[in-house]
């Protein structure tokens, strides 16, 4: 996203990240949406929610899109509109099946696989689909305000 | 991330702090899975982890499963509420025990 106000949304960006697709980077990514949640206002057990769901967004882009190689990207978009946040997470990589995008059974004690169910509990709406042209995928999910 | 390992009353006590992510994850899968292997019961304080997502989570449900096949007790000490929201979210926290604080833990039969 690249204006500052979206004409018409009344959507204002508020951060835009592009970082290495790498595990050691996600601490610094944590602590600007961190930032950029409580400067919207939202409650602390939100900030912390909205901090979850983007980790877990990325973490899915590394093992996946990515399939755990440094080579790639991910750009983090947040934009603040009138009924609250707006959260895009894009990858380059490898495009996923949208229908492979879901929760898995948690009745079954494993480790692993738990992203898309938090990402779904946390946020109002997460849409995944593969990005236009065909390479990589990006994740929109929405925040209402309080 | 930080860790530190004891001894007391015959088990292991595990404090983990800070966060634990994708990053840090494989770090603590390490520690536990050791902790496990030295064949006492394990107990895992999480009262100082501010921050822990799915493959931290993992790493819990992973050693808790090996304790398991080993006929050891595992438990979770004192779990900070940022840690217990997400245990909640995975409907772990009827999964795993969880003690209150170390002195209940220790006096814990198993």
């Amino acid at each position: 996203m690249t204006a500052q106000i979206i004409p018409d949304t009344g959507t204002e960006s508020l951060l835009e990240l592009h970082f290495p697709a790498r595990a050691d980077r996600m601490v610094m990514v944590r602590d600007s949406v961190r930032s950029a949640a409580r400067y919207c206002g939202f409650d602390e057990q939100t900030v912390q929610d909205i901090v979850l769901a983007v980790g877990e967004a990325c973490q899915n882009a590394i093992l996946h899109a990515y399939a755990g190689g440094a080579d790639g990207s991910i750009v983090v978009a947040m934009l603040r509109g009138p009924e609250g946040l707006i959260l895009r997470v894009t990858d380059f990589g490898q495009a996923i099946d949208p229908a492979a995008w879901k929760p898995r059974d948690l009745g079954e004690l494993r480790p692993g696989g738990l992203g898309i169910h938090f990402i779904q509990e946390l946020m109002d709406s997460a849409d995944f689909a593969p990005a236009p042209g065909g390479v990589g995928n990006v994740l929109l999910m929405t925040k209402k305000r309080a | 991330m930080s860790q530190t390992i004891r001894e007391e009353s015959g088990k292991t006590v595990v404090e983990l702090g800070g966060e634990i992510d994708l990053d840090r994850a494989p770090h603590v899968r390490r520690i536990l899975l050791d902790c496990v292997a030295r064949g006492r019961d394990l107990l895992v304080d999480l009262s100082q982890v501010s921050y822990i997502d799915s493959s931290g989570i993992a790493s819990l449900v992973e050693a808790l499963q090996s304790a398991g096949k080993g006929g050891t007790a595992f438990g979770l000490v004192a779990v900070s509420p940022q840690a217990l929201r997400v245990f909640e979210l995975a409907r772990l926290d009827q999964v795993f025990t969880i003690h209150p604080d170390i002195d209940t833990a220790l006096k814990a039969a198993g």
